[in-house]
């Protein structure tokens, strides 16, 4: 669904990425690890279409999307949830997800309302708090679900476990599981490898810039070198 | 001062190549430009104190160089005092507002935009009162009789006046660079840069902005000084008014704010500049106005580290060691 | 060396903090956790003097620091460092330990040559004239543990310094708290990551909603009932103790 090959980006005369291909079949759950500062938020900045790669393409549902809008991009089905969650802290909740459902006006708006807050019992709890008065882990929710709200048919979901406590950390990965459940695709990036790897139907592991491992999810986890480097076993 | 660059060090070569040439120049338009052109340049370091090292972008410089050349103004005009007492009052004058406008702006935690608003505030009020008050000279103005003589700080000879200036931009420009390495100057660049981080550090930000804004206050008031006792007369606008504040901020982004030749270069750049403007437009008034507005927009957009930045790139060093100068 | 007694802070009608009590031995390692939300930061803003609180007591090495600014704090030989690492961006990495050095040391030579220092003992040698803003993540936190180190201080506190790294830099910077204990100096720190709260805290307070429900060390904490319900979670608390067993 999603085929990334040769992709060449940066910042300046920064390269970052230095020659990516990867995909995301439909309906899969596919980890992308590393350290920070490797490339992983670069690459999704490239997919949703903040920055131009210098170099290679890609293409989503056989549309090639390289050079495109961010705005087409969510309009074709693909959901950013960006690092850091950054959700607008003076709308309320239920302001902050309608604002999800902008773009996608297939007149479905209200019935995805219904249907995230059902994923969602907690936002749907405080549909008129003040975003910015909610813990770190609710924040992540609203992030997730403001961009369910665009229906999307691939969630990029860009280290959702940050700075969250363990047991949000267990409530997030459920959650994935579940959105995953109902036909969604999610590129997942995580520092949190083995958690993500116990979601993950594949995964791919950067650094420098490159891939240097992938493969199945249990297969990876089982790899000594990755145990040995990421995890420090 | 650290020269990091070819670039780096042929345009301070270039500025002082030209500082020197003026001596001889053939006609003494030059001289009389230039001299014009250095004492901007010493409000422009004053600006460069908070705005470049602090990160402090003040809209209202012109309110510590129009104290400092009213105080001293005041002191000559109304009590009779000796120019020179009036040059160092002047330059208390200068630091006592500063570290006032500091005090107050920085007790309310002002920054960024709503600092440089106050600080604007600050120099239109007194620009007011200075302009309503008999004892300011009102809306005429205080004129300097005219002594000529040292003892009076009035210098009749041009060439006398511009070696002096030359010292004086030397000696703010050392000055300078004696605050960029010292410890207070390590503070107030880490206050620019991120300043919970400094105050984790065991800075106290409060004190290091106010400081700043007084040493800044000092060369503002130095510069107002100087001016009155080179024109003999000064009035609110002159003094007090926007365009001082302007020229203050303008050459240091341009030369690069937070440099030690930045401000110099920034300004002397600007003059040459709206000079060559004038003669190649005669017949346009004003027009270096425009100028100075178009070259100040492409340099914030282009060039955020000023010239002194874009000579940095051109055939850089390496220094192995770091330079302990 | 720290004791923090009945420490409260309400913001208008929220109770951030209620009634915290805490001790850190000196030479020790303590954790401080909790949910997000649950008013850790909010401790640790108070006994580094960025915010006041409503009722209690701080004391540091036996002196009584409620309500010092936090530059006065910083000079008594307490450091905090920040969720978010801040490195000041324009500087070198050695220019940036400087600006610590700089509290007991005023002459700029012997900031430097004390920055040198720092910056060689926690692995920096080969960085110090880089931009800081150049380093990597990981980087960045040990640039944070060298300025706070530059300052002299006694007393570390570190939020979440271990955010936002793979489990191997994780082993990484615990082994450099570590040796930096060894070294003769103290730790307080907020975390969420259990992989380094496990290996370096021996005593950790769980905060939830403004008030301490447990503490005590990170062994018997994952058993509680309490915490794994408020914090950890199931899955989480089953691991740590398979892991302690281990």
């Amino acid at each position: 669904m999603l085929e990334i090959s040769g992709i060449r980006a940066g910042y300046g005369s920064m390269a970052v990425l230095q020659g990516i291909d990867m995909r995301v079949e439909a309906g899969e759950i596919v980890a992308l690890l590393g350290s920070n500062g490797v490339g992983k938020t670069t690459l999704n900045n490239v997919i949703s279409g903040f920055i131009r790669p210098s170099g290679g393409s890609i293409s989503f549902k056989g549309v090639t999307i390289t050079g495109k809008k961010p705005r087409d991009i969510v309009a074709l089905g693909i959901a950013h949830v960006p690092e850091g969650r950054k959700i607008f802290p003076n709308l309320s909740v239920a302001e902050n997800l309608k604002l999800g459902a902008f773009r996608r006006a297939s007149g479905n708006a209200k019935q995805n309302f219904e249907r995230i807050c059902a994923i969602f019992p907690r936002l749907k709890e405080r549909l008129g708090q003040l975003a910015g008065t909610l813990s770190g882990g609710e924040q992540q929710m609203l992030a997730i679900g403001r961009g369910m709200m665009s229906e999307p048919e691939l969630l990029i979901l860009d280290e959702p476990s940050l700075g969250l406590s363990p047991i949000m950390v267990e409530e997030m990965f459920g959650l994935i599981t579940k959105i995953n459940a109902d036909g969604v695709a999610v590129l997942l990036v995580e520092q949190n490898v083995m958690q993500s790897l116990g979601v993950a139907k594949r995964a791919y592991v950067i650094e420098q810039g490159r891939f240097v491992m992938q493969g199945d999810a249990a297969g990876l986890l089982a790899d000594p070198q990755l145990r040995q480097a990421y995890l420090g076993m | 001062m650290r020269l990091n660059s070819v670039g780096q060090i042929a345009l301070v070569a270039a500025a002082i190549a030209y500082l020197l040439g003026v001596y001889f120049a053939s006609s003494p338009v030059w001289m009389g430009f230039t001299i014009n052109a250095l004492i901007v340049a010493v409000i422009a370091l004053s600006w460069n104190i908070t705005g470049g090292f602090g990160g402090l972008s003040s809209f209202g410089h012109a309110a510590m160089y129009g104290t400092g050349a009213y105080a001293s103004a005041i002191l000559q005009v109304k009590f009779g005092l000796n120019a020179w007492i009036g040059f160092g009052a002047g330059i208390l004058a200068g630091a006592t507002m500063g570290a006032f406008i500091g005090a107050l702006a920085f007790r309310y935690g002002l920054r960024g935009s709503y600092f440089a608003l106050v600080t604007l505030a600050f120099a239109e009020v007194l620009r007011i009162c200075a302009s309503s008050f008999e004892f300011t000279g009102g809306g005429s103005g205080l004129q300097l009789t005219l002594t000529p003589g040292i003892g009076n700080l009035q210098i009749n000879d041009r060439t006398v006046v511009y070696t002096a200036l030359l010292i004086v931009v030397a000696a703010v420009m050392a000055l300078t660079a004696l605050i960029k390495f010292s410890r207070f100057g390590a503070y107030l660049i880490a206050v620019r840069e991120n300043e919970d981080a400094a105050r984790a550090l065991g800075i106290d930000t409060y004190k290091i902005k106010v400081q700043a804004m007084a040493i800044s206050g000092a060369f503002g008031g130095l510069a107002g000084v100087l001016y009155l006792q080179l024109w003999l007369f000064i009035d609110s606008t002159v003094v007090y008014g926007s365009a001082v504040s302007v020229e203050a901020l303008i050459g240091p982004i341009i030369g690069g704010a937070g440099t030690v030749w930045g401000p110099l270069l920034g300004t002397l750049g600007l003059h040459l500049l709206g000079e060559g403007a004038k003669h190649l437009l005669p017949n346009a008034p004003g027009l270096n106005f425009v100028l100075y507005a178009i070259v100040l927009i492409c340099a914030l957009r282009f060039l955020p580290q000023g010239l002194v930045g874009l000579a940095g790139r051109v055939g850089p060093f390496k220094k192995k060691e770091n330079d302990n100068a | 060396m720290l004791e923090v007694r009945n420490l409260s802070k309400s913001f208008g009608g929220l109770k951030a903090v209620t009634d915290a009590n805490l001790d850190v031995p000196e030479g020790s390692i303590v954790g401080l956790l909790g949910p997000n939300g649950a008013g850790k930061t909010t401790c640790f803003t108070m006994i580094a003097g960025f915010t006041k609180a409503d009722v209690g007591t701080v004391r540091f090495r036996g002196q009584d620091i409620t309500g010092l600014p936090p530059h006065r704090i910083c000079e008594l030989g307490m450091i905090r460092t920040f969720q978010i690492v801040q490195p000041f961006a324009g500087l070198t990495v050695q220019e940036n330990i400087a600006v610590g050095a700089y509290l007991h040391h005023h002459d700029r030579r012997d900031a430097m040559s004390v920055a040198r220092e720092v910056g060689k003992r926690l692995g920096m040698g080969a960085m110090l004239d880089r931009p800081a803003s150049s380093l990597t993540i990981a980087g960045r936190k040990r640039l944070e543990l060298a300025r706070a180190l530059a300052t002299g201080a006694k007393l570390l506190l570190l939020d979440e310094v271990m955010a936002g790294l793979i489990p191997s830099e994780i082993t990484e910077i615990v082994g450099i708290i570590r040796q930096i204990r060894d070294e003769g100096h103290t730790f307080l720190m907020i975390e969420h990551v259990m992989q380094a709260v496990m290996s370096l805290a021996e005593t950790a307070y769980v905060l939830n909603q403004g008030k301490m429900i447990a503490h005590g060390p990170p062994r018997e904490l994952v058993k509680d009932p309490s915490v794994v319900e408020a914090y950890l979670g199931h899955g989480a608390a089953a691991r740590l103790q398979e892991g302690s067993h281990a």
